[in-house]
């Protein structure tokens, strides 16, 4: 019985948009849904605690690397005086 | 014949170990210098595919690793435009292959900048090395 109770009570917020009953019902449920909206977004843009790590030549990618990764080793290989 | 073709190809293949075994060494080895700093963990490879110096430095040190170091810039370079690449492509691709490289105790730059001395494990490398 309880849960029924609770379970009619807390229905409308959605029905009655639903619904439309035209008027300050449906706009204070949209405000009501803009402002949740609103503070949602602040919780989730929160500075991250680590501090944030440039790495070296973070413009270098990964696949030029495994490109070059062949002829690298073969050019080391060649020249094992300066290696 | 059959002999004779066999002691002429046995010939040529002493000679050929012969030469080679004496041409390899003497262009490959590295400067005594370099060697004993290297082995000694005064110098270690960095990521950025340079010879670094691990401890104080001294000017004999500064000038095995420029040296060393001024040589490598110019194979990258080479190297950079055969492959169409940019030297730093090339020679951070070249630090990745020369840690890898790095036996038990020489010493190794880490993806912290940290110096680490390199043991049978496997080095700490930078993620993007192959």
């Amino acid at each position: 019985m309880r849960i029924r109770d609770l379970t009619g009570r807390a229905g409308p917020a959605t029905s009655l948009l639903i619904k439309g009953p035209a008027g300050s019902v449906a706009k204070k449920a949209a405000a009501l849904l803009l402002v949740s909206v609103g503070l949602a977004g602040c919780i989730t843009v929160n500075a991250p605690e680590e501090p944030i790590v440039i790495e070296l030549n973070v413009n270098i990618r990964q696949e030029v690397i495994y490109r070059l990764a062949q002829d690298a080793g073969d050019t080391i290989e060649d020249n094992a005086d300066i290696f | 014949m059959t002999k004779n073709l066999t002691r002429v190809v046995l010939a040529a293949t002493a000679f050929a170990t012969v030469a080679g075994g004496l041409a390899a060494p003497a262009y490959a080895q590295r400067d005594p210098a370099y060697a004993s700093a290297r082995s000694a963990g005064l110098v270690g490879e960095k990521m950025d595919g340079y010879l670094g110096i691990v401890v104080a430095s001294t000017p004999e040190l500064q000038r095995i690793v420029n040296d060393i170091n001024i040589k490598r810039r110019a194979l990258y370079s080479e190297r950079a435009r055969a492959t169409n690449a940019t030297i730093e492509e090339y020679a951070l691709t070249a630090g990745c292959q020369a840690i890898l490289k790095t036996e038990p105790g020489e010493k190794y730059q880490a993806p912290d900048g940290s110096w680490q001395t390199r043991t049978s494990a496997p080095p700490q490398r930078d993620s993007r090395c192959p």
